[in-house]
């Protein structure tokens, strides 16, 4: 009898996640389901052909999200998931190709990669999970860490600037940049739905809590109490300035769409090289 | 489609030519690569020729992103090349344990220089015949060819990629800045009698397909991204549905199908050339340019009424360790002549164990040995 229930009631998004790979590594209060979820949405909004999208990404917590949806995926290595993606898109541009990847990921090991995708405007939408610190490891700092933040590699006080993701992509040549916190998830999935849709390089960088261990060192030891840290602190500013979107340990969270402009992207019409 | 699409005649062409001819004529439409010396003219004539076919070229911004590049062409479905030298090998390691790991079929050429680090670039080496054996971490089993000629830069390039496709595993083209750069004639037969091989795409529906369920010879058909498979595959060790698995059992299960499939099926790869090895008393053991100037010694031993024997390896990886140990019951020694300090010459050793001695003739690199210090080997080795 129990059997019967338990068939009927099925997750909307069970179809779209392996639930044989579950349960997941995510801690509890970790922002992760959010972006999946988030991302489910906002892909069955884009109505992609889903035999046609990949998911690709390289090494972490957020790096484990290829893995639990039920997609063709690619778990690849630390830092290299945009090139594999780059060669993913070039041999076969029908595929609509989506980076999953964290910030050490994409902008500490993968940096290099990051600023040539861009640079390139290659056609793939990457979301960057942002989270301050490497949770896979144990907390240490990252390139995105605030200053003064503590980690278990700076536990007197992070001493080095980090990097404001947005600016950094946009200097680079990406044609779409968004960013939004997990406490935002509607707005959220709407960036990923346009992201999907906008040729070139889309970035959506999503602020993300890690309680386990930036939380806790940093005074916000639940995803509770970072999500409510996002609600407080977030300011929607379209449009805004990228120079201006820096993250500080206190102070606001720009959020918003900040750049969406159309230019000539890769691979281009007339033959793969465009 | 144009005339001049395929070449198809005779050419007095360069290694480096010839090999990105052999590429294209072997099916491969996807390049991607990062300059360095001397093997440049690859990615040079690949940037041109793959447009005209349909194919791909990306110059990317390092070669960690041109393996990566590559391995993801691959699973789109595309045979795909990249081209490097000693520095670039070095970071392409990471993903081409990536490559073995995933299993996928691509081909990595590396025109040896002189090392270590930027060493001599302009200059020949074969420095790297370990690090392409070993150079990535983790056990694991690979495939490298060795020309000693642009003919054979073109046969071979073919002959790799066929080699990966079939046994779904990064293949490399283990050629010398001296080859790279000479210029011979090279024929290149009419497209279609050029034998091609395709990796096996799954027999089974998508939801019965596991990416890693072997097939007769330990090799599992390939889905590609985009055909319906919704697959995973991770750089984790994992089971045959390509799910992360972290156990002992699932890592014994792994590693040593990753392995067993290159050695247990050496009889269809290894592929060797052999000169006067019966009744011989010395062999001289070689690969790649050092064979041509080892031949000049060989011939003049000969002359001299010595009995010397040749065997070139045209696979280095995996090692002929069967025949090396059958030739190592009738001789007197080996010699083996390679620039560098001594590196498949150890492996001979360990073949050829106490049965015969093996004498190392090293060059360490920035040009060839001079025959005659070859033929001084023979003659030692003879007595």
């Amino acid at each position: 009898m129990s059997d019967v229930i338990l068939e009927e009631i099925k997750h909307p998004y069970d179809e779209y996640i392996r639930e044989d790979r579950l349960p997941h590594i995510w801690c509890p209060g970790c922002g992760l389901g959010v972006v999946i979820g988030g991302f489910i949405r906002g892909l069955l909004a884009a109505e992609a052909d889903l035999d046609k999208v990949a998911v690709v990404s390289g090494i972490g917590c957020t790096g484990r999200a290829a893995g639990y949806l039920k997609l063709d995926s690619f778990h690849t290595t630390h830092g290299r998931a945009l090139p594999f993606a780059t060669g993913l898109k070039m041999a076969n541009p029908e595929l609509k190709v989506v980076v999953i990847g964290g910030d050490g990921d994409m902008v500490a090991i993968g940096g290099n990669h990051f600023i040539h995708a861009a640079r390139r405007n290659i056609d793939l939408t990457v979301i960057c999970v942002n989270n301050f610190n490497y949770g896979m490891t144990g907390g240490q700092v990252g390139p995105t860490t605030p200053e003064t933040a503590r980690t278990t590699t700076s536990q007197r006080g992070s001493t080095e600037p980090p990097f404001n993701i947005p600016r950094l992509a946009g200097a680079s040549g990406a044609t779409y940049i968004a960013r939004w916190t997990t406490a935002q998830v509607r707005r959220l999935e709407r960036a990923i739905t346009e992201a999907l849709a906008h040729q070139g390089f889309s970035l959506v960088e999503v602020i993300s809590p890690c309680p386990t261990y930036y939380g806790r060192m940093n005074k916000q030891p639940t995803g509770l109490a970072q999500m409510s840290g996002y609600r407080d602190n977030s300011v929607i500013r379209h449009g805004a300035d990228l120079a201006e979107v820096d993250i500080g340990i206190d102070g606001p969270i720009i959020v918003g769409k900040f750049l969406d402009i159309r230019l000539p992207f890769m691979p281009g019409k007339n033959g793969k090289n465009g | 489609m144009p005339e001049h699409r395929f070449l198809t005649g005779e050419f007095f062409m360069s290694g480096d030519d010839a090999c990105a001819e052999g590429a294209i004529a072997a099916g491969c439409r996807f390049f991607a690569g990062y300059p360095i010396t001397p093997a440049t003219e690859i990615a040079e004539r690949m940037s041109e020729r793959m447009p005209e076919i349909g194919g791909t070229y990306i110059q990317m911004e390092d070669e960690l992103g041109s393996m990566a590049a590559i391995l993801g062409a691959s699973w789109a479905g595309v045979k795909a090349m990249t081209a490097t030298s000693g520095p670039g090998f070095s970071l392409m390691m990471e993903n081409i344990g990536l490559g073995v790991m995933l299993e996928t079929p691509c081909v990595v050429v590396n025109t040896q220089r002189g090392g270590p680090s930027t060493g001599l670039p302009t200059l020949t080496g074969q420095g790297d015949m370990m690090q392409a054996r070993w150079g990535s971490h983790g056990c694991y089993s690979i495939i490298a060819l060795a020309p000693n000629s642009p003919q054979e830069a073109f046969d071979l390039t073919v002959r790799a990629f066929n080699l990966s496709e079939q046994f779904r595993v990064p293949v490399f083209l283990m050629a010398e800045a001296a080859t790279a750069h000479m210029y011979e004639k090279v024929t290149i037969p009419p497209v279609d009698e050029i034998e091609t091989y395709s990796r096996r795409k799954p027999t089974v529906p998508p939801w019965e397909y596991k990416p890693y369920e072997p097939d007769f010879d330990m090799v599992p058909p390939m889905a590609c991204a985009g055909e319906g498979y919704h697959f995973h595959v991770t750089g984790l060790t994992h089971d045959e549905r390509g799910y992360p698995a972290s156990s002992v059992a699932a890592q014994d299960r792994l590693v040593r199908r990753l392995v067993d499939k290159i050695e247990k099926n050496s009889d269809q790869i290894i592929e060797l050339e052999e000169d006067g090895i019966e009744g011989a008393e010395v062999v001289v053991c070689v690969y790649g340019i050092t064979s041509r100037v080892a031949s000049i010694a060989v011939t003049r031993a000969r002359q001299e009424g010595l009995k010397v024997g040749m065997l070139r390896l045209i696979t280095v990886w995996p090692f002929p360790q069967d025949r090396i140990r059958q030739i190592s019951r009738k001789v007197r020694a080996f010699v083996v002549p390679e620039i560098n300090y001594g590196q498949i010459a150890l492996e001979v050793e360990r073949c050829a164990s106490s049965r015969a001695p093996t004498i190392l003739v090293p060059h360490m690199g920035g040009g060839v040995h001079n025959p005659e210090v070859i033929y001084r080997a023979i003659e030692r080795a003879a007595k």
